[in-house]
């Protein structure tokens, strides 16, 4: 597309918040968009969020400013961010819930849609582009899966390869340019709070094919979740809020923490108060997450040995209950059958969201805002190939920030389209590249009818439910190194055991979940190899990355910038850590490279939660 | 807490694909308590033999959020439908039987393909017309009343309950169902959304339009999310009925609605 009045053709990989954003930006540039999707654009992850958007919208005067805004989403990540990014999305916030609200999403000025934002936000944009699709400057694939990139040896993006998953059919697809918004790796911990399509296959997949994997270790977990034989669904932290009691039955013995005899067996030991007198129930996230995964599986004192403890609000009259928590409670309701108004929740932390996915380059302004435009902003390392939302690195950090998760979707989508169209004008054409497509759409081919094949004793969901089990018991909320170590020799033997898979269903020319399954697998193995990487080589403390063996100690001073011994050592883990990881893909796994974080909108700041 | 080791659960499974006869398979399940439909289907994944002992393949079906939030995993189970994700084993008579939805064409098992509701979607252009998403400001002010009618309405998760309820969506009609008849109602009432009402009214008038609805009123009944979608049609009856007549009087005027 070297002539800028040529029509360019571009695909988009992902049918959430930042998938859908990106083809509105190309379809109002008047380019024409092929959507890829592996469910109807409509049931994607976003319609999971619960929480509200972030925005300084200063509705009512209250004196909120994007600075405010930037500097709580710097601190909350630890500075692990992409700066002018973060500027980039805090500044456009209020003008994106203002297109939202344009755009017929029923706010009711705070900036929230009920319990359901993520639903509303995605059915906005889903209508948005259905109206484009109307017009015929979008065609969309559902039930499509990405399989591949196309690409010139070490050079651009030329298109992709995805599968029919109603008919399996493989095929490849020309494109100016390709934007994957994928969405997230929680499917990798077996269960998490994530949508089960949320197995960061096609982020896999262009990590095997030469982009960059950032900050892969930076997982974050939800302190409450419903534990489910399917899924963990998402309870909200109101309960503690409202005074919800955390605690399991005793088994009578000792606490060697607080030198105290715990209840007699069966009785409730509230372990929050116990050890927090001062804070009891209401310990920050981390903590209560951290002691929750420490009472099960350190001390075995789960409800009846297993991963969960109660949160109990049977306490609380019945009444304040329905005025405070309705929605939540009937949602436990719904799933476990049981009403926690008259019964205790049983509750465990969740793999809830990935910080870390795709390096993508942003180009900054004198202001340290991305320029408008540019064809690098959202760009991954491999020219062509764009990434946008939870499978992009940038807006995260070391721990996403409450309510920036649909706001970073939706303003990488903004500035990934315009960047596409920018690219493409000035790439090189890309005819001639129909050899390149066959040759790729044959190789898939061949991948497949190879897995079609497969006929060993390995089951490739059991071998899936055995990555998450070890994923979650070593990669969420507490991670040492002896552990990760061998964690990693279980990654490499788990990918060995792939080897040997059963497909399970030889069917051809229908739908066939086993088969696509089986790749996606692979993909899942090559991610847990770079997060769990990356998290044995990071010796520190940082947001969600929690090492009890290298933590800082604690400071003489309620303010640590009054401890200059404290302040030397916190200097010194900085200019150790402050750096993304990056990983490479090698055939013998992934090489991890380290780049310094920039500072051009805030300085990093010493934090200490006691 | 009851012992509840060594009880099982009987899956009873509709099988097959398009175009061909079904078969029935059945599945002896370990119970472990909180077990819905999904975590079921998803235990066979991991051991696909049946109760007779002899190896099958895993059971087809739909599923993503597991929340009832986004559709997928729309299917019957025991004769209701329903979302499988939140059907608990615990609720549900023995054996529990699941079934595809039959008013959609077959893929297999129990995945069938749904996408005649988002092309009816397109037909009543079920959208908010917007100049652009440049910096615009606010959209127009709304009441609160009137924000809350529509977020009920707008929490439709095309899920296809309604129509698969719908005795009136069959192989002889083209009724576009309850689902859609609702989303005509929520966009015409949207202040902006109202400037194209008369185009959406108008896309219900004619074969499959709002009259073919039958009053069974079984729509409403099977809402996962308690839309009420009778009287989301009863309104459309009432404006495509209106419509109508402004038409009649202002043929020859030309459509002053314009289009998105």
């Amino acid at each position: 597309m070297a002539d800028a009045a040529v029509k360019g053709r571009f695909a988009v990989v992902g049918g959430g918040l930042a998938g859908l954003m990106t083809v509105i930006k190309l379809a109002e540039a008047g380019q024409h968009v092929d959507v890829f999707s592996i469910v109807p654009v409509k049931r994607s992850h976003s319609v999971c969020a619960q929480g509200g958007i972030n925005g300084a919208v200063n509705t009512k005067g209250e004196g909120d400013h994007p600075d405010i805004h930037v500097r709580d989403t710097l601190r909350s990540g630890d500075f692990l961010l992409e700066q002018v990014a973060v500027k980039g999305m805090c500044y456009a916030a209020p003008g994106i819930i203002y297109l939202l609200d344009r755009m017929g999403v029923p706010f009711n000025r705070t900036a929230f849609a009920g319990a359901t934002t993520g639903q509303q936000l995605l059915y906005a944009l889903d209508e948005q582009v259905r109206r484009y699709e109307a017009e015929g400057k979008v065609t969309k694939h559902e039930f499509w899966e990405f399989l591949g990139i196309v690409r010139d040896e070490g050079g651009p993006c030329r298109g992709l390869v995805a599968m029919n998953l109603h008919t399996m059919e493989v095929k490849s697809f020309a494109a100016d340019a390709v934007c994957l918004a994928s969405g997230g790796p929680g499917i990798v911990f077996g269960r998490s709070t994530n949508s089960t399509i949320n197995t960061g296959t096609a982020a896999a997949s262009v990590y095997r094919d030469g982009a960059i994997y950032a900050n892969g270790e930076f997982i974050q977990v939800h302190p409450t979740a419903i534990p489910g034989e399917d899924k963990l669904r998402l309870m909200s932290e109101s309960v503690r809020g409202e005074g919800g009691r955390v605690w399991v039955p005793s088994d009578g013995g000792m606490d060697e923490r607080s030198k105290t005899q715990r209840p007699p067996k069966g009785e409730p030991w509230y372990f929050l108060e116990t050890w927090y007198p001062k804070y009891k129930n209401l310990v920050p996230r981390d903590v209560g997450t951290r002691e929750i995964f420490h009472v099960c599986r350190d001390l075995k004192l789960g409800i009846d040995g297993k991963d969960a403890v109660y949160l109990d609000v049977t306490h609380i009259p019945a009444k304040t209950l329905d005025a405070k928590l309705k929605g939540v409670l009937e949602l436990y309701e719904k799933f476990q059958g049981v009403d926690p108004r008259y019964q205790p929740m049983k509750i465990f932390p969740a793999m809830h969201y990935s910080m870390g996915g795709l390096w993508v380059d942003i180009e900054g302004d004198s202001n340290n805002l991305p320029v408008p435009g540019s064809p690098r902003n959202q760009s991954t390392n491999i020219p062509g190939l764009y990434a946008a939302g939870e499978c992009d690195y940038a807006y995260h950090g070391a721990n996403r920030l409450g309510a920036n998760s649909l706001l970073s979707c939706i303003y990488a989508g903004m500035i990934t389209g315009p960047a596409m169209v920018s690219y493409a004008k000035n790439a090189a054409s890309t005819e001639g590249s129909t050899a390149l497509l066959d040759r790729e759409e044959k190789r898939w081919k061949e991948r497949f009818a190879g897995i079609q094949k497969m006929q060993g004793n390995e089951n490739p969901y059991g071998l899936a439910r055995e990555l998450g089990d070890l994923m979650t018991e070593n990669m969420t909320v507490v991670r040492y190194n002896d552990r990760l170590t061998k964690a990693l020799e279980r990654i490499k033997e788990l990918k060995q055991r792939w080897q040997n898979i059963n497909v399970l269903d030889t069917a051809v020319g229908t739908t066939n979940q086993p088969l696509s399954f089986v790749n996606q697998l692979w993909n899942m193995l090559e991610l847990a190899h770079v997060m769990t990487q990356g998290a044995l080589l990071r010796d520190e403390c940082r947001g969600a990355h929690y090492k009890p063996d290298h933590n800082l100690p604690v400071p003489s001073h309620r303010d640590p910038t009054q401890d200059p011994v404290w302040m030397a050592k916190w200097k010194e883990r900085n200019d150790k850590w402050l750096k993304f990881t990056k990983a490479t893909w090698t055939a013998e796994g992934p090489k991890i490279t380290y780049e310094p974080v920039k500072f051009p909108v805030l300085e990093p700041e010493p934090r200490w939660y006691a | 807490m009851a012992d509840t080791s060594g009880k099982q659960i009987i899956l009873r499974v509709k099988r097959g694909g398009a175009g061909k006869e079904a078969r029935w398979e059945e599945f002896a399940l370990p119970y472990k308590p909180n077990m819905n439909v999904i975590s079921c289907l998803m235990e066979v994944q991991r051991n696909p033999v049946t109760r007779d002992g002899a190896k099958t393949t895993p059971v087809a079906w739909e599923q993503s959020c597991l929340e009832e939030v986004c559709g997928s995993c729309t299917m019957y189970v025991n004769g209701k439908i329903r979302q499988a994700c939140t059907a608990l084993i615990d609720k549900l008579e023995q054996p529990v039987v699941l079934e595809p939805m039959s008013k959609f064409p077959l893929v297999r098992d129990l995945v069938v393909d749904r996408h005649s509701m988002f092309e009816n979607l397109k037909r009543v252009k079920a959208w908010i017309p917007i100049d652009g998403t440049y910096d615009l400001g606010p959209g127009p002010r709304e009441s609160q009343a009137a924000q809350q009618a529509e977020y009920v309405m707008s929490t439709c998760m095309t899920c296809g309950c309604c129509v698969e309820s719908c005795p009136q969506v069959n192989s002889a009609s083209a009724f576009v169902g309850p689902a859609i008849l609702n989303q005509v109602r929520r966009f015409n009432m949207h202040p902006t959304g109202k400037l194209n009402a008369a185009e959406r009214t108008r896309a219900l008038m004619g074969k499959g339009g709002v009259q073919e609805c039958g009053k069974a009123q079984n729509c409403v009944k099977v809402c996962p999310k308690e839309i009420p979608l009778t009287s989301s049609i009863a309104v459309m009856e009432r404006e495509t009925v209106k419509q109508a007549i402004k038409d009649f009087f202002s043929r020859g005027d030309g459509d002053a609605t314009g289009s998105a």
